[in-house]
């Protein structure tokens, strides 16, 4: 197990050794405006160079717009935004043979200001935090357009926007959140909190991680430009040829969506290498809170499947800015390879944005059922056997797709299966229940929200799976109804339960209890009354993404949109209970007010910029509640010169 | 398996830290079990620094509440203004009334356009009824259960069809349309020809095809013949009838009785530069497809 | 794995434990067998997608088969959450631990067993019931392994059991319908004879469509270059809707158009007099050759490329310019 040892300190120093940059005002630092800076300036380069390549192309003189200016434009502005914002500083400065400067994250997350969040930074915590609000930014973005889908939805025959500006919409909701969510446990609950609850001073890979968040901000605002180019017409999926026939906001969905890819891949890596070498000592494979686990499942997922996806949109964007045939039928190429390409990665793609739900949830109900976690060995393999498998049920995207059908009854089979470990999860929770005390706080009541919501939309995944009723189901709104269910109702909730639970670890403020109940609820209630009427539309025979549709189903649909807008109350009520307690209310909430045994509760708040004073010796699990001569969960005095060398033995009870 | 300890014992596990725990003294005692409480409390001083808000200051606070509402402020302006200047709202829709039980519609449909941005875009222009001025727009609206005269100017050059079905005319009264063809000298070298198909594969005359799949009217639009089309075609738009070759095509068919928003387009790729020809001016409302509303009378 | 129980507390109350786990089972079961049998009576004869067709019978019978077989299990779960709410919350004022229960061997052995014996049920009979009614209405691709049993033949007559073949062309924004054995004649409706075994033959001009017909309970993905096979045979006469399902443009939500099944006599007197009107008109000759897929780029009447057609203005929708070839 290795560990960096660094020589101890004894206190850390207020000042400490050269801080990038210390005392020199924000504006004359690295930060998100010099980033801008560059970000505009590479995108006139980019342009440029693009015209001069592709400006002579007969088809850009045909169509009017040259894409190979676009594509490079928004390239050249990604290179531009990561030198302007610091990034690439320190390599410049080892190739130019200078010591690199000391790591200005000594101060962190105790630097006064908030000028911190707004610059590239190697603490893993501030990184967590900007992640935090990144997300919900991209989170309400993704929303209001949804709102939107659902305004039009109202009639069928009354139009409230263009057919063009429908579908803009609908592909705009789908990537931002498909695009952006699946960074939403992971960035900010897993990049804080990873390294805290292993034991960690410091995530491997600091800078690495870095970027991984500074490369979410160019993607959300390329994806938005497809806005001013009239918007992009194949939805999230972004289907061949059509998406070679569209016109220029394509681009900026594939570059969006590759560069987040990127991000996702950067993610994953540095939390893999940490998870694996910075555990403290005595942080056995057999402590590691289910937290880590999911985070460590989820990471190999996003290396391994990501990286397909970033493949995809390459070759997509050069069916449409160089004009190769990837996907052309009549040029040789095959529309089915970017299906297969793009369900390769999209399914593990469903599986890493559920997975972090179940490890968030998993934390919250043995705090709150103040139980050991039943089952912590199933539930490993439940993780483990769901991201295994999720390589190996794509297949169950293209039922009617006209591929072979040898294969559909194996594929069956794997979509069948992957339910198994799924149902663990629930095994481990019931098993938690059982004879539990439980206190109902809110992220208690999100987390039991979590499991309703994730059995109905499991449940309607075996319908799906099963290849007749999926020849009615596919495409339809019941496949709209099984993934909101699963993703909203599983991701979003577990998400919400997160903040609630850990704000108060990362902030010293708690959210206010009575809007958080508001909310929960209203969220609840309106979700399930938003989405279980569209199981019922699917099966009557409306497709997704359509504008209009049968008259008969219009009331339904009334009613659906109804609870839409009600929905966005309640995220809306979300949104004042935040900012009004961040910024006005501030209810200090410090200390361990859920009295958790996990590791990033017996730090103070916020937790120091080294994390740990010393690397902490690891004594037994974090769920070890009830046992009344628990051992306590770790040692943070050690002695020096134990570091490296000891193992805490085993005692207390033997983990199951 | 540990053993209870009695109360208030100092308490230390064998290994290889040598490290003592207190356990604190257990407020229920009986006899000698123990039934140890738990403190959570571990010693912050441990870590070296205590517990504290995180400190914003006021300034910091103050902006980003500002910043939040100023963010909701720009979300409805933006919301309003486009929604206000979105292609269904910003185009033009031309109204036709109905005189003597019937109604004229009157489109062209040329090579190129007027725009700034998408020069090079096929398209249509609809006819103004009173001021006859060109306008570039698709939107147009009819009185329901009406006869609806169509008269279409095509000016843009022959071409094939993807699908020769479409050369049959469908869903207009008679089944035909009444078909001139002009060259640019004026001279009309084919007269009020009335067709149920026009050819489109041994001889070159389609240029587009009007389309309301809703109603089943599927009308192809004639053009200039091949060798007009290869050299002389209207080079500036909206394209006018001197100096241009043209083909004039008139047919009709009943608006239905149910009002509503029925949608029409081109069957034939007009869309240069594009795979299969069907993206760009062909999935643009305001160009090659359009909206007929149809509203009460 | 150990398995504990609370220890008897000291001064321990005076009921016993109540046995949680009997009396779950005992509501679940009067629960499930309710529901299952409330789901199959009163619901499974109204499921979606109906009973129009074979295909749609089927998938009516899975769907339902899958409801009762999903319904226990659902309830299981919801009842045991609702019931540890109800009877496992903490007591106001009690501040103290659960047991330290860290699994159960034989209740984790039992779920696993449990949850891998009903997914390989619902593979089984999934399994079966593809296979059974010739690959349930989905789309095969060109080989279907998964067929009707019918004669193929090149002019279709009622009352026998011939094949009718229907081609299906989806192209930007509205289906075509070519029927081979009537000349290859096109049509925008779809008109079908009933007790017929009928072969679609999917494809696509330009990019991909679907082609779903709701209460036929078929349902072939339409791609360019590529025939997709898929069979139904319709039971019962009346109108169905046929609508695109897979995102293809702008007008996708409004690709839809209206079909019907008709008696055997009534489809061949349509059918036959479609391909009279088309032959007279000149259209039947226009029309490319039957076959399973067509080439957007290539009009064989024309005898050359449309990407080839120089010197005609306006687009003629190409795309990879004039000199490039059509298959590398």
């Amino acid at each position: 197990m290795a560990i960096e040892i660094q020589p101890e300190r004894a206190e850390p120093t207020g000042g400490g050794p050269d801080i990038v940059g210390a005392g020199l005002p924000w504006w004359r630092r690295f930060g998100v405006h010099t980033g801008l800076i560059g970000a505009v300036a590479g995108y006139f380069l980019g342009h440029w160079l693009g015209n001069f390549l592709g400006g002579g192309y007969d088809r850009s003189s045909l169509a009017d717009t040259n894409d190979v200016a676009i594509v490079l434009g928004y390239a050249v502005a990604v290179i531009g935004w990561l030198v302007g914002l610091g990034v690439l500083n320190d390599l410049f400065l080892m190739m130019l043979g200078k010591p690199v400067r000391e790591e200005p994250r000594l101060l962190g997350i105790r630097e006064p200001g908030v000028a911190k969040y707004f610059r590239f930074t190697l603490d893993h915590k501030v990184v967590g935090i900007q992640y935090l609000y990144g997300m919900i930014v991209y989170f309400l973005t993704g929303g209001l357009f949804a709102m939107a889908i659902r305004s039009e939805l109202l009639s069928p025959t009354y139009h409230l926007m263009g057919p063009d500006q429908y579908l803009m919409v609908v592909g705009e909701h789908g990537t931002m959140m498909m695009m952006m969510m699946s960074s939403v446990i992971l960035g900010p609950f897993g990049q804080y909190f990873g390294p805290l609850l292993i034991g960690s001073k410091r995530v491997a890979f600091p800078r690495l991680e870095a970027l991984g968040f500074w490369l979410t901000v160019p993607a959300y605002f390329i994806l938005l430009s497809a806005v001013l180019m009239g918007g992009f017409p194949t939805g999230w999926t972004g289907y061949e040829p059509l998406a070679t026939q569209a016109t220029q906001g394509e681009d900026a969905y594939f570059f969006a969506f590759g560069l987040m890819g990127i991000s996702m891949i950067l993610a994953g890596f540095n939390m893999i290498v940490t998870i694996i070498n910075y555990r403290a000592p005595g942080m056995r494979w057999s402590r590691l809170p289910m937290f880590i686990w999911s985070m460590f499942t989820v990471s190999f997922l996003q290396v391994l499947a990501v990286p397909v996806l970033v493949g995809a949109c390459f070759m997509a964007l050069m069916d449409r800015t160089f004009q190769t045939a990837f996907f052309a039928n009549q040029l040789g190429g095959s529309s089915f390879l970017y299906e297969d390409l793009f369900w390769f990665f999209g399914h593990p793609e469903v599986y890493i944005l559920a997975l972090p739900g179940f490890g968030v949830i998993s934390e919250i109900i043995s705090v709150f059922c103040r139980k050991p976690l039943f089952g912590y060995k199933v539930s490993i393999a439940g993780m483990l056997g769901v991201g295994l498998a999720s390589f190996f049920v794509w297949q169950h995207h293209l039922f009617d797709s006209g591929i072979n059908p040898d294969m559909r009854p194996l594929f069956m089979l794997t979509t069948e299966v992957i339910s198994i470990p799924t149902g663990f999860i629930f095994l481990v929770a019931m098993g938690t229940f059982w004879k539990a005390r439980i206190r109902f706080s809110i992220p208690m009541l999100f987390a039991l929200a979590f499991y309703f919501n994730f059995l109905i939309g499991g449940i309607s995944g075996v319908f799906l799976s099963d290849v007749p009723a999926d020849t009615t189901e596919h495409g339809s709104f019941f496949v709209m109804a099984h993934f909101h269910y699963t993703i909203m109702g599983g991701l979003i909730f577990a998400f919400f339960a997160g903040i609630y639970y850990w704000l108060p670890k990362m902030t010293g403020i708690k959210l206010n209890e009575r809007l958080g109940k508001i909310q929960f609820w209203t969220m609840f209630i309106f979700f399930n009354t938003t989405f279980l009427p569209l199981f019922a539309l699917g099966m009557m025979g409306m497709p997704r993404r359509v504008f209009e549709y049968a008259r008969n189903l219009e009331t339904l649909n009334d009613w659906v949109s109804i609870s839409a807008f009600c929905l966005g109350v309640s995220v809306l009520i979300f949104v004042i209970n935040f900012v009004m307690s961040v910024t006005f209310w501030r209810e200090p909430e410090v200390g361990n007010p859920w009295r958790a045994r996990s590791l990033e509760w017996q730090l103070p708040t916020p937790p120091p910029p080294d994390n740990f004073r010393r690397v902490p010796v690891i004594l037994a699990s974090p769920y070890d509640y009830g046992v009344p001569d628990a051992l306590p969960v770790a040692d943070f005095n050690p002695p020096p010169g134990v570091i490296g060398s000891a193992y805490a033995p085993a005692s207390g009870r033997v983990e199951g | 398996m540990t053993e209870l300890l009695p109360c208030g014992a100092r308490w230390e596990y064998k290994g290889n830290l040598a490290h003592r725990y207190y356990r604190p003294a257990s407020t229920t005692c009986l006899l000698t079990e123990c039934e140890p409480t738990f403190d959570w409390h571990w010693p912050v001083a441990a870590a070296g620094l205590r517990s504290e808000v995180v400190r914003v200051s006021v300034a910091a606070r103050a902006a980003a509440l500002i910043v939040a509402f100023l963010c909701v402020v720009g979300l409805g302006v933006f919301v309003a203004v486009y929604y206000i200047g979105s292609a269904t709202t910003q185009l033009p829709i031309v109204h036709y009334t109905a005189s003597g039980g019937q109604v004229s519609v009157v489109l062209q449909e040329d090579p190129q356009n007027d725009s700034t941005t998408r020069p090079d875009w096929v398209t249509y222009y609809t006819q103004d009824p009173s001021t006859k001025q060109w306008l570039h727009t698709t939107l147009f609206s009819v009185p329901a259960n009406t006869k609806v005269n169509v008269t279409i100017y095509g000016f843009d050059g022959c071409t094939p069809l993807r699908n020769n079905y479409f050369s049959e005319v469908q869903g207009t009264i008679g089944g035909t349309v009444n078909v001139s063809q002009y060259d640019q000298h004026g001279k009309e070298y084919v007269t009020n020809k009335l067709m149920s198909v026009i050819n489109s594969w041994s001889d070159c005359n389609v240029g587009h095809s009007f389309a309301i799949p809703d109603l089943g009217v599927f009308v192809p639009v004639a053009s200039p013949n091949a060798q007009l089309s290869a050299n002389n075609l209207c080079s500036s738009s909206p394209c006018t009838t001197s100096g241009n070759p043209y083909a004039r095509e008139t047919f009709s068919f009943m608006s239905p009785k149910q009002t509503g928003t029925y949608r029409w387009q081109c069957f034939i790729p007009c869309g240069g530069g594009f795979l299969d020809g069907n993206g760009g001016p062909m999935q643009t409302l305001g160009w090659m497809m359009g909206e007929m509303d149809v509203v009460s009378s | 794995m150990s398995t504990a129980d609370t220890p008897a507390e000291a001064g321990a109350s005076a009921s016993p434990e109540p046995r949680h786990g009997w009396r779950l089972f005992s509501i679940w079961i009067v629960l499930s067998v309710a529901a299952c049998l409330a789901i199959w009576f009163a619901w499974y004869p109204h499921m979606p997608p109906g009973r129009m067709s074979d295909s749609a019978q089927g998938e009516q019978f899975d769907i339902g088969v899958l409801a009762v077989s999903a319904a226990p299990v659902i309830i299981g779960v919801l009842l045991y959450f609702i019931y540890a709410i109800v009877v496992w919350r903490a007591r106001p004022g009690d501040d103290s631990d659960g047991p330290p229960i860290y699994g159960n061997t034989k209740v984790a052995a039992t779920w696993i067993i449990g949850t891998t014996l009903i997914v390989l049920w619902l593979f089984v009979f999934g399994t079966v019931q593809l296979v059974v009614p010739a690959g349930a209405g989905a789309g095969e691709g060109p080989s279907p392994i998964f067929k009707l049993a019918g004669t193929q033949t090149a002019a279709w007559s009622p009352g026998g059991n011939d094949m009718l073949q229907v081609q299906v062309i989806a192209q930007q924004w509205a289906f075509t319908y070519r029927y081979p054995q009537f000349g290859g004649m096109e049509s925008t409706v779809l008109d079908l004879p009933v007790n017929t075994p009928i072969e679609f033959h999917v494809t696509s001009l330009d990019v991909i469509h679907s082609f779903w017909a709701y209460k036929l309970g078929v349902k072939a993905d339409a791609n360019p270059e590529v025939d997709n096979v898929a069979y139904t045979t319709a039971k019962a006469t009346g109108g169905f809707i046929v609508r695109c399902n897979e995102l293809c443009g702008i007008w996708h939500g409004a690709m839809y158009n209206n079909g019907t099944v008709l008696s055997s006599t009534a489809f061949q007197t349509w059918a036959s007099g479609v391909q009279a009107k088309e032959q007279t008109e000149g259209v039947l000759a226009a029309l490319p050759t039957y076959a399973l897929t067509y080439d957007p780029t290539v009009i064989p009447q024309l005898g050359k490329n449309i990407v080839q057609v120089d010197g005609i203005t306006g687009a003629a929708g190409y795309y990879y310019g004039s000199g490039d070839p059509v298959t590398p």
